[in-house]
């Protein structure tokens, strides 16, 4: 089981207190109806599926319910960081200098 | 390569079995090929076999980063049905059927195709509903599916419990009859054995590492561990990892790949006498000829490629097993496994051109491939050999997710996903 750190409750827990959300920043675009069937077909369907560092989404569902954000490396499955919805896209290569 | 027959067993039977010959050989890539296909599973070697036995095109080469049918053909639960909502895939997995059922006379490879029926039971009247529409829907597309009630169930697979008080209990079940199971490894083999004696060149342990195109954008070849291979055409069949290599060659995938879980108990007599599956609980059994019951679990929340599972998705399926047959609560189990299935947003495979003249891909099949096996390898190798899908395979295109003419089994399957 996969243990997981909410940035909110601070606080690392087994993966069954949270439910995954798909990957993360895929913005929604500003003006639908100008939006083209490609652009749509992006936002909806197509997804980067990574091998390697993914980031996504995963809701903390039987704690504080909240949505947060988070790097995990699609191979080993081990979770680089977490942090909060809204905060920008943390910068792998100096994360994984600090982890080393 | 030696042909099977009873003849064949006895002659070598009497000379102690030494006689036998390598079914296909290990193959070291040429510089050029007509059709590489990437991906040595049951679809990727079928549709050699058919382009080889079908279209007269030997020049193939079929690539695998590991050993044949090492991927989700080996990992599967080898269970076989065609009772699918859609007009489209109920075409689609209706011809696979058709092809099982004379599949080891043709590749003259035993792979141990059984007829045992697949039970899908109903626990709420939401399900006797959808069940319901699902066999009238299959009986007007002239697919095999009945209803039976609870006792009629019961008496079709005796271990199941009907006891109406149960959390879920059995209102009824869907059966296909013409549904059933087949030797996952005899398939891959079967076609492995099939297209090599047509000259097909089977190249094992090579990983692809990406697609390449030339100037004009067309596929030029693959470039592997094994240094460059030349290809006028180009079909990636690799499951799990299709949106890896589909992205070296510039063509963006709607999948996502996720473990997909199962496991085996300890071999026991013959207790279980066909496939029954339950979406609500969420439990797949069968039992091998090995005496084995074979369990399927559900995908993991999350995407990954590690070939592995969460335990909590174990503990969910064998809790689901011992409700609906209490009779195994105390089996051991033996083993468990993971494999990775690409899962399109519509729960329907992939299978067709792309926007890169020379390539093809088949792929998306989520958590049921295996039943699809000869089928699809079948259009697949229509697809690429004539640059046209076959008419079975022309719904399922690319394009589908930029028009929205989705075959959304995502929500009418008669299957959780």
């Amino acid at each position: 089981m996969l243990l997981i750190h909410c940035p909110y409750c601070d606080e690392t827990l087994p993966e069954a207190e949270f439910a995954y959300a798909g990957e993360a920043h895929v913005a929604r675009p500003l003006d639908p109806s100008s939006t083209s069937d490609e652009e749509w077909r992006d936002f909806l369907f197509i997804r980067s599926n990574v091998k390697g560092d993914h980031f996504e989404r995963w809701r903390h569902a039987h704690g504080c319910g909240r949505f947060f954000n988070a790097v995990r490396d699609t191979v080993s499955d081990r979770f680089l960081t977490t942090y909060k919805a809204g905060a920008p896209r943390p910068d792998l290569t100096a994360l994984k200098d600090a982890a080393e | 390569m030696t042909r099977f027959s009873a003849l064949s067993l006895l002659r070598n039977a009497v000379t102690g079995h030494k006689g036998w010959t390598e079914q296909w050989p290990d193959s070291q890539p040429k510089d050029e090929y007509d059709v590489v296909i990437v991906g040595a599973g049951g679809h990727g070697l079928g549709a050699a076999y058919y382009l080889a036995k079908e279209h007269g095109i030997t020049n193939v080469a079929v690539i695998d980063k590991g050993w044949l049918g090492g991927g989700n053909t080996g990992r599967n639960t080898t269970i076989i049905r065609s009772n699918y909502l859609y007009d489209e895939s109920a075409r689609l997995y209706d011809h696979a059927l058709d092809l099982w059922e004379g599949l080891s006379q043709e590749l003259n490879y035993n792979v141990m195709f059984s007829r045992r029926g697949v039970m899908m039971l109903a626990h709420n009247v939401h399900d006797v509903q959808s069940f319901q529409r699902h066999i009238h829907a299959n009986r007007l597309n002239g697919v095999d599916n009945r209803w039976l009630t609870a006792k009629e169930a019961k008496a079709f697979c005796p271990p199941l419990n009907i006891a109406p008080d149960a959390r879920y209990p059995v209102m009824g079940a869907a059966l296909q009859m013409r549904a059933g199971t087949a030797r996952h490894d005899a398939v891959a083999w079967g076609y492995a054995r099939g297209a090599a004696a047509r000259g097909v060149d089977i190249i094992q342990n090579c990983p692809v590492i990406a697609i390449r195109r030339g100037p004009d954008g067309a596929v030029q070849g693959v470039d592997t561990a094994k240094g460059f291979i030349k290809a006028k055409k180009v079909a990636v069949s690799a499951a799990g990892h299709t949106s890896v290599l589909m992205d070296s060659a510039g063509v963006r995938m709607p999948l996502e790949s996720f473990p997909l879980q199962a496991l085996v108990s300890e071999p026991v007599k013959p207790v279980m006498p066909c496939v029954v599956m339950s979406n609500t609980v969420h439990a797949y059994i069968s039992q091998s000829d090995k005496g084995e019951l074979v369990i399927g679990s559900g995908t993991d929340q999350y995407t990954s490629y590690s070939q592995r599972g969460g335990l909590p998705l174990i503990e969910h399926t064998v809790a689901a097993i011992c409700e609906v047959f209490p009779i195994f609560n105390r089996m051991r189990m033996l083993r468990k496994w993971g494999g990775i299935v690409d899962v399109t947003p519509d729960r329907s495979a992939i299978l067709g051109k792309t926007p890169v003249p020379g390539l093809y891909v088949n792929c998306g099949w989520g958590t049921g491939g295996f039943k699809a096996t000869p089928g699809a390898a079948h259009v697949l190798a229509h697809t690429v050999a004539r640059d046209e899908p076959h008419p079975i395979n022309a719904p399922f295109t690319l394009e589908r997710f930029t028009t929205g003419r989705l075959i959304d089994e995502a929500a009418a399957a008669a299957v959780a996903h």
